[in-house]
C-alpha cells in the first residue's frame, strides 16, 4: 500500500497523521489515566468511566453557557474555571458512588463491572433527560483558536496543542501523587495487602474513597478537555469505554508509564492507518492487533515486579 | 436409560421445574396470545438460549463472557447467509446488474458472490457452520486466553473488544455483510414461505423443542462430574489445578458450549424475526444478554430462561409506553441485581416460595397421589399450608480471579 507514494510524500504523510494521533493519544491518555487509577490501583472496573467523562464534558458546557451570556467580558477565561469545576463536580459523583455502591463489592468485581454499567445506563438516560438527545458543542475562547502552520503539509492547531499540553500536565501531576506523596504510598499499600495496610493505621476506606473520586474527576476534566476537540452527547462516553479499557489493560494494568506507552502505540497506529484505509478498518485491526499481543502477553506491556 | 440414571440426572424437585416450563411454553402460552405476541415470546426465547449458556459458563465457571453476542452474531449471520441466497435467485434479482447475488452486495458495486459466501448454498453447511463455527471460534478465544490462565476482569474485557471488533467490521464492510441496516428482506426456507402465520407457529415450535435439547444438556453437564469441576475451579481454582486436573481444557469446553448455545439462540432469531443486524452483534446486546442470565439466576438454567422472557417483555412494554423509562429501569435492574439479589428470581423462588409449594405438594401427595401430573405454575403458590423448614441454599457468588 505504500507503493503509489514516494518516500518525501510518505515522510509527510506519517508526520501529519502523527500530529493527528497525537491529539487522539492525548484524549486517550486523559481518559485512561482516571481508569489506570481506578482499575490498576484499586482493581475495579468502572463501566460507567465514559459516563463520568460527558459528565465534565457537559460541566464545562453549562459553564460556557453562563459566561456567554452573564459574563462576556471573563469568556475567554472560562475554560479554566470549567475545568476545575468539571473535576470537582465529577469527583463529587464519584464519591457518592463509591460510597453507595463501589465500596459492598470490592471482592466480587465481575458483579462491580455489571453494577457500573448499570450506572452508566441510568447516567446516559439522565443526560438525555436533562440536555436532550442532540449533540451540544463549546464556542471556544478566541486564543484556543486557530493553528501553527510547521511546514507546508503539517500544522498544529492550537486546540490540539492544549489538550496535549494537558496531558502532560496531569500525567505528571499523577505521577507525583502517586509515586512522591505519602497519600500514593498509602494507595499502593492498600492495593498490595489490604488487610496489612489497615494493621499499620491506615483508613483503607477513606483511601479507597479518595482514590476512586480522584479517577473520576480526572475523568471530568479528559470530558471538559474533550469538548475542545468533539461534541458532546448522552452516549458519546461508551463509544470510548472499551478502547480506554483496552489502552489501560495493553499498557499493563498497574502500570502509570506503561498506560501512556500504550496510549501512544494504539493513537498512533489507528491514526497512521486511516490514511490508508478506511476509518472503521483501521480501527478494526488496531483493535486486533491488541487483542492478538494481549494474547500472547496477558499481562501487559509493562508490569509492576511484585512478589505475591 | 435405566430409570435409576434418568432420576438422578433428573431430581424430582428439577423434573418439575422443567414440566411448567415446558407446559408453559408448549400449551399456555400458545393458547393465550396471538401470532404477533407469541412470535415476541419466540424472540425473546432466543436470548434465553445465550441466557443458558451465560449460567454454565459464568455461574458455573465463573467466566464472565461479554461478548456472547458475537456468537449470537455467528448463528444468526450463517442463517441469514442462507436465506438470502435463496431470496436472491437470478430470477428475482433480474433488475440489478449483476443477478444472483444479493441486493446489497449489487448496491456495493460486487459484481460476483465472494468465495466465503459460496457454501452457504447449501442447507447442511449453514446447519454444520451454526454449530462448528462458534465451537472454531470458541475454542480459539479459549486456547488463547486460558492456557495463559487469563481470567475474570480480563477475560470480560477482551471478549467485550472482540463483540465491538465484530461490530465494525459488519459496518465496515457492508459490500460483504449488508452493513448497519444487516441482512433483509429474508424469504423462504426451501421454498418455504417463513413470513406467513403458519411459518411462525411452526418455528416458535422448533424454537421451544431446541430450547430443551439446549437445557438437557447444560442439565447434564451441571449433573456430571464435569459440572462439579466447574463449581470447584469456580471457587478455588488452584485446589482443582494441584488434584491434576486441566483447568483450562473444562474452560475452553464450557464456553464453546455456551457459544453453540448462543449461536442456536441467533439462527432461531433469524428464522423468526426475518432479520440480522449488527445491533444485535455488538457491546450492548452482549453485556444485556448477561443481565438476562443475572435476573434468572445465575445457577439456575430453568431461572435463565424466565429472566430471558421477563426482561425482555419488560422492556418491549416500557418502550412502548414510556421509552425514556426504560434505560433508568434497566440501569437500576443491573444495580439491583447485584447488590439486592445476587441470585437472581432463581434465588427469591427458593428462598421464599420453594417452602410453600414443597408443603402444598407434600400434602397434595398425602392424600391423593394421582393429581399430581399437573403442576400449578410456581407463580400461583398457595398462601395456605404453614412453611416447612427446607434447605435454603446459601448464596454463592462466582469470584473473577486475577491470574497473573
Amino acid at each position: 500500500m505504500f507503493a503509489e507514494y514516494s518516500t518525501s510524500e510518505l515522510l509527510s504523510i506519517f508526520a501529519m497523521q502523527g500530529v493527528a494521533g497525537l491529539i487522539l493519544f492525548s484524549v486517550f491518555v486523559l481518559m485512561a489515566l482516571g481508569l489506570a487509577i481506578i482499575f490498576g490501583q484499586m482493581g475495579v472496573i468502572n463501566m460507567a468511566h465514559g459516563e463520568f467523562m460527558i459528565l465534565g464534558a457537559y460541566v464545562t458546557y453549562l459553564t460556557s453557557q453562563v459566561f456567554s451570556t452573564y459574563l462576556p467580558e471573563l469568556f475567554s477565561i472560562y475554560f479554566i474555571l470549567a475545568m476545575i469545576l468539571a473535576f470537582i463536580v465529577a469527583a463529587a459523583l464519584g464519591a457518592l458512588v463509591e460510597w453507595g455502591m463501589i465500596r459492598h463489592l470490592y471482592n466480587r468485581p465481575l458483579d462491580t463491572l455489571l453494577a457500573t454499567w448499570g450506572l452508566s445506563l441510568i447516567l446516559q438516560q439522565l443526560y438525555r433527560t436533562v440536555f436532550g438527545a442532540r449533540e451540544v458543542g463549546v464556542t471556544l475562547p478566541d486564543w484556543l483558536m486557530g493553528s501553527y502552520q510547521l511546514t507546508d503539509s503539517i500544522e498544529l492547531p492550537v486546540n490540539g496543542l492544549f489538550v496535549m499540553t494537558l496531558a502532560i500536565g496531569i500525567s505528571l501531576a499523577v505521577a507525583i501523587l502517586m509515586y512522591r506523596s505519602r497519600w500514593g504510598t498509602q494507595v499502593r499499600a492498600v492495593v498490595q495487602n489490604r488487610a496489612m495496610a489497615g494493621a499499620v493505621g491506615i483508613n483503607t476506606a477513606k483511601v479507597d474513597r479518595i482514590t476512586f473520586a480522584l479517577g473520576c474527576g480526572i475523568a471530568g476534566v479528559a470530558g471538559s478537555a474533550f469538548t475542545m476537540i468533539g461534541s458532546t452527547g448522552p452516549t458519546s462516553g461508551q463509544l470510548y469505554i472499551v478502547d480506554t479499557f483496552l489502552v489501560v489493560v495493553f499498557g499493563g494494568a498497574s502500570s502509570l508509564l506503561g498506560t501512556i506507552a500504550s496510549a501512544f502505540t494504539i493513537s498512533q497506529a489507528q491514526s497512521t492507518m486511516e490514511f490508508f484505509m478506511s476509518g472503521s478498518m483501521s480501527k478494526v485491526l488496531t483493535l486486533l492487533f491488541v487483542v492478538f499481543i494481549l494474547m500472547l502477553r496477558p499481562q501487559g506491556l509493562f508490569t509492576l515486579k511484585v512478589r505475591r | 436409560m435405566s430409570y435409576q440414571r434418568f432420576s438422578a440426572l433428573f431430581p424430582k424437585k428439577e423434573m418439575m421445574g422443567f414440566i411448567v416450563l415446558a407446559i408453559i411454553l408448549a400449551v399456555v402460552l400458545p393458547l393465550s396470545l396471538d401470532i404477533f405476541r407469541l412470535n415476541l415470546v419466540g424472540k425473546y426465547l432466543t436470548y434465553a438460549f445465550v441466557a443458558v449458556g451465560l449460567v454454565l459458563c459464568w455461574g458455573y465457571g465463573g467466566i464472565l463472557s461479554l461478548g456472547q453476542g458475537v456468537f449470537f452474531g455467528l448463528g444468526g449471520y450463517a442463517m441469514a447467509m442462507f436465506l438470502k441466497l435463496e431470496a436472491s435467485d437470478p430470477e428475482s434479482t433480474k433488475i440489478q446488474s449483476t443477478p444472483g447475488i444479493p441486493d446489497f452486495m449489487d448496491w456495493n458495486q460486487l459484481t460476483e458472490l465472494p468465495f466465503f459466501w459460496e457454501p452457504f448454498h447449501s442447507f447442511g453447511f449453514t446447519i454444520a457452520a451454526i454449530i462448528l463455527l462458534p465451537c472454531i471460534f470458541g475454542y480459539i478465544v479459549g486456547v488463547a486466553m486460558f492456557k495463559r490462565r487469563v481470567g475474570g476482569v480480563y477475560f470480560a474485557i477482551i471478549t467485550q473488544a472482540l463483540a465491538a471488533i465484530l461490530t465494525i467490521l459488519i459496518i465496515g464492510q457492508q459490500g460483504y455483510t449488508g452493513g448497519v441496516n444487516g441482512m433483509t428482506d429474508l424469504r423462504t426456507l426451501h421454498g418455504y414461505d417463513i413470513r406467513t402465520d403458519s411459518a411462525k407457529y411452526l418455528f416458535y415450535f422448533v424454537c421451544v423443542f431446541m430450547l430443551f435439547v439446549c437445557l438437557f444438556v447444560a442439565q447434564f453437564i451441571r449433573k456430571s462430574k464435569l459440572g462439579r469441576l466447574l463449581v470447584a475451579m469456580r471457587d478455588k481454582e488452584d485446589r482443582v489445578r494441584f488434584s491434576g486436573y486441566d483447568v483450562a481444557n473444562f474452560k475452553i469446553f464450557v464456553f464453546c458450549i455456551g457459544g453453540v448455545f448462543a449461536a442456536i439462540g441467533g439462527a432461531m432469531f433469524t428464522l423468526q424475526v426475518g432479520f440480522m443486524s449488527p445491533t444485535l452483534v455488538g457491546i450492548v446486546p452482549s453485556i444485556e444478554m448477561v443481565i438476562f442470565c443475572a435476573v434468572g439466576g445465575r445457577l439456575s438454567i430453568i431461572g435463565a430462561v424466565y429472566g430471558a422472557l421477563i426482561v425482555n417483555a419488560a422492556k418491549t412494554s416500557f418502550s412502548e409506553s414510556f421509552p425514556e423509562l426504560w434505560l433508568f429501569a434497566m440501569g437500576g435492574l443491573f444495580i439491583a441485581v447485584v447488590m439486592a439479589f445476587p441470585n437472581g428470581l432463581a434465588g427469591l423462588y427458593n428462598t421464599y416460595a420453594a417452602p410453600k409449594v414443597d408443603a402444598f405438594f407434600a400434602k397434595l401427595f398425602t392424600k391423593k397421589p394421582a393429581v399430581a401430573t399437573t403442576a400449578p405454575p410456581p407463580a400461583i403458590t398457595p398462601s395456605v399450608s404453614k412453611p416447612v423448614v427446607t434447605k435454603t441454599e446459601t448464596p454463592v457468588i462466582p469470584q473473577g480471579a486475577i491470574h497473573e
